[in-house]
C-alpha cells in the first residue's frame, strides 16, 4: 500500500464526506482527491519525476493537505517545512534535498524569492493565494488557485512502490544543521497502521489538529484521519485556546492530540466546563511526559476520553503507548511497544538489560526510517545492523528503564537536544545564529525547565566590549533566522562562562545557575 | 498622549520580532497569518494589555476577534471601557 492510497480509498468510499475543515472552509474526500490529482498532473507537467522532492512552505491549511497528496501522486516525496522558516534555512533545506518544486504561500513568496532563486535544482515554484501577475522568478510559476483547473483531474499513471521515498521530515540535529528524516511509503503506512490500530480509529472520528503539519505528530493526524476516512479539523495553531475549545464543541471532536504545553495551557483556563469536551473519546500526548499532576485534572476535563501517553521520535514516528487503563498506576511510563514494533532497553554491547537498569532504547520495525537524507555516516550511527540479514535496529539515543512488567520509562537523552513544546531544538543551531551577531564573543544555549513549555530555550551570552548589545538585540536577531519555537525566551549576559576541566562550557553549572537540575525533564 | 494603537504596535514589534517582509505589522494585519503569534505570546500579550490598560481579560475572550490584530485589540479595549482606544 502507498500513502496516497489512503486518500484514493477514502475518496472511493466517502466521496461526499468532509475530509478536512480549516477555518470556515470544508473540503470533501472527492474534492481533495480531485484537486490533488490536478496538482500531481501539474507537477509532472513541469518535470517532477518519480522520487523527486516537493517542498511545501505553507501553514496548516487545506492547500497543505492537497500538496502532500499531490506530491505523492506525482510519484514524488513531500517535504513540509515549518512555515515560519526563514529564507536562509529554507535555502539550506531546498539545496540539501535538491528539491525539484517548491509550493509556497503568496505572502511569503517575496521575502523568500532571493533565497529560492539560488536553488539550482528547482524546476517550478507553485504559489498559493493571491494573483501571480506581479511576480517574477527564474523558475516556472504555477498559481495554485488559478491554474490548477487546466490540468486533468485524473491521477497520473506513474505509480510508486512502497519501498519508494514518501517524505523527508526535517528535524533538528545535534550538529546544528537540520537533518532530513527519509521515510518510505512502507515506513509511513506501517506507523499509521499501528497507531490507528491502538487508537481504534474509525471513519466517524473527528480529529482536531493544532500541531504544525511540518511536525511529524501533526502530519500524521492528517495521514491517519484520511486513512480511516475521518474528518480532520485543522487549526493554524493553539494560539487562542478558547477558539479551540469552541471548535471541539461545535464539530463534536472525538480525537484530541496534544503535547504537554497544549494541555498545560488548557488547564490554566478558568471555569472550563467538562461538558464542552464530552464528544472527545481519546486524548493523546507525546513530545514529553505529561506532568503527573496534570493527569487527574485532564481526566476530569475529558471525562469520556481515554488518555494515551506515548513516546516516539521522528526517525520511526512512534515507538510505544501506555494503555489508558494503566495511566493511574504508572503515570510516568510511556507503556510498551505499539503493534508490529519491538522496543528493547540495551547496554553498550547491545544486550538487553534487566528490569530497573538504565540502557539505550532500541527499536525494530518497518516504521524505522530509511535514513537521514545525504548523511550516510550519521545514519550508520543511529540505524545499525540487527541479528538477521538486512535487519535494522534504530538506536534512539534515549536512555530508558523497563519495569518488571515490561513498561518503559524515559530517563534522559544522550545528546543535549532541547525539547520545547514537544519539538526538538538544537542548541548548536541557536548558538550559531547568536554568534553571527557582531559583538558576541561566546554563546551557550541550554534548555530550562518550564511549567508550560516543558523546556524553554535560554542563552548565556558573553558580549564583546564596546558593542552595547542588549537582550532585545539578541532576540530580534534570532527571530530573523530561526523558527519561533527556537528563539530564546531568556538571555543572560555574563563576563565569562563556567568551564569544565577540559575547558568546555559547563552545561550542568549553567543549568544550575538557571535554578534547575542538571538533567533535562521529559 | 500616545494612542492605544501606537502603544500596542510598539509592544508587538518589540516583543514579537520578525524579519518578515514589510515586517509590516499594519493596523489590520492578522498576527497568526503573519506567523508571529503562538500560545505563549498570547499570554504575554494578555499580561501586557491587563497591565497597561487596567483591564481583566476572561479566558472566553481569548479569541482572534479580540486579539489577533491591532485593530481587533483596539475595538476590544473600547468594549472593555478603555476610552479612545478605537479612535
Amino acid at each position: 500500500m502507498l500513502v496516497d492510497d489512503f486518500l484514493a480509498m477514502s475518496a472511493s468510499r466517502f466521496p461526499g464526506k468532509t475530509a478536512v475543515i480549516c477555518g470556515d472552509r470544508r473540503v470533501t474526500y472527492g474534492e481533495l482527491d480531485e484537486t490533488s490529482n490536478r496538482l500531481a498532473q501539474a507537477l509532472v507537467a513541469v518535470g517532477v519525476r518519480p522520487g523527486d522532492r516537493v517542498a511545501v512552505l505553507l501553514d496548516n491549511s487545506i492547500e497543505t493537505a492537497i500538496c502532500i497528496f499531490g506530491a505523492l501522486k506525482a510519484g514524488g516525496a513531500f517535504v513540509v517545512v515549518n512555515h515560519t522558516t526563514k529564507p536562509k534555512k529554507l535555502e539550506f533545506i531546498l539545496n540539501d534535498c535538491s528539491a525539484s518544486a517548491l509550493i509556497i504561500g503568496a505572502s511569503q513568496f517575496d521575502s523568500h524569492k532571493a533565497a529560492v532563486s539560488r536553488v539550482g535544482s528547482l524546476r517550478c515554484v507553485v504559489v498559493c493565494g493571491g494573483g501571480r501577475s506581479s511576480r517574477s522568478s527564474s523558475h516556472g510559476i504555477i498559481d495554485l488557485d488559478r491554474d490548477l483547473s487546466s490540468f486533468p483531474s485524473l491521477r497520473p499513471g506513474n505509480r510508486s512502490i512502497d519501498a519508494d521515498l514518501a517524505a523527508l521530515i526535517y528535524t533538528s540535529g545535534s550538529t546544528g544543521l537540520p537533518k532530513g528524516v527519509a521515510v518510505s511509503h512502507l515506513n509511513v503506512v506501517s506507523a499509521a497502521t499501528s497507531i490507528t490500530e491502538y487508537l481504534e480509529s474509525v471513519a466517524d472520528d473527528v480529529i482536531i489538529n493544532v500541531l504544525p503539519l511540518s511536525f511529524d505528530y501533526g502530519l500524521y493526524q492528517l495521514l491517519m484521519s484520511v486513512k480511516s476516512g475521518g474528518t480532520l479539523v485543522l487549526e493554524k495553531s493553539f494560539a487562542y485556546p478558547f477558539t479551540i475549545v469552541e471548535r471541539i464543541e461545535q464539530e463534536r471532536v472525538t480525537g484530541f492530540p496534544g503535547v504537554p504545553t497544549v494541555f498545560a495551557l488548557l488547564l490554566q483556563m478558568r471555569n472550563l466546563e467538562p461538558q464542552r469536551f464530552d464528544s472527545v473519546r481519546y486524548v493523546t500526548n507525546t513530545g514529553a511526559c505529561l506532568p503527573p499532576a496534570h493527569i487527574p485534572r485532564l481526566k476530569v476535563l475529558f471525562r469520556n476520553a481515554k488518555i494515551f501517553s506515548m513516546y516516539g521520535l521522528t526517525e520511526c514516528k512512534r515507538v510505544s503507548y501506555l494503555e489508558p487503563a494503566e495511566l493511574e498506576r504508572r503515570p510516568t511510563s510511556v507503556g510498551k511497544a505499539m503493534p508490529n514494533v519491538q522496543a528493547l532497553v540495551v547496554d553498550d554491547a547491545g544486550e538487553p538489560v534487566g528490569p530497573g537498569v538504565v540502557g539505550e532504547l532500541v527499536v525494530r520495525g518497518s516504521n524505522v526510517m530509511m535514513g537521514y537524507w545525504n548523511r550516510t555516516d550519521e545514519t550508520a550511527k543511529i540505524v545499525r545492523p540487527g541479528r538477521f540479514p538486512g535487519d535494522r535496529v534504530l538506536h534512539t539515543g534515549d536512555l530508558f528503564t523497563m519495569d518488571d512488567d515490561g513498561f518503559l520509562y524515559f530517563v534522559a537523552r544522550r545528546d543535549d537536544i532541547i525539547k520545547s513544546r514537544g519539538e526538538k531544538v538544537s542548541p548548536r543551531e541557536v548558538e550559531n545564529v547568536i554568534l553571527e551577531l557582531a559583538g558576541i564573543r561566546e554563546a551557550v544555549v541550554v534548555g530550562v525547565d518550564d511549567p508550560i513549555l516543558g523546556q524553554s530555550v535560554k542563552a548565556f551570552v558573553v558580549p564583546a566590549e564596546g558593542f552595547g548589545i542588549t537582550e532585545e538585540d539578541v532576540i530580534k536577531h534570532c527571530a530573523s533566522s530561526l523558527e519561533n519555537f527556537m528563539v530564546p525566551r531568556a538571555i543572560e549576559f555574563c563576563s565569562d562562562l563556567p568551564r569544565t576541566t577540559t575547558g568546555k562550557p559547563d552545561l550542568t553549572a549553567l543549568r544550575g545557575s538557571a535554578g534547575l537540575p542538571g538533567d533535562r525533564w521529559e | 498622549m500616545t494612542a492605544a494603537r501606537d502603544i500596542i504596535k510598539l509592544f508587538v514589534l518589540k516583543t514579537f520580532p520578525t524579519d518578515s517582509p514589510g515586517a509590516g505589522i499594519d493596523y489590520e494585519t492578522s498576527f497568526v497569518d503573519a506567523g508571529i503569534m503562538d500560545s505563549m505570546r498570547v499570554l504575554e500579550l494578555v499580561e501586557f494589555l491587563e497591565g497597561q490598560f487596567g483591564i481583566t481579560i476572561k479566558d472566553s475572550e481569548l479569541v482572534p476577534g479580540n486579539l489577533d490584530s491591532i485593530r481587533n485589540i483596539c475595538r476590544y479595549l473600547e468594549s472593555k471601557g478603555v476610552t479612545g482606544a478605537d479612535s
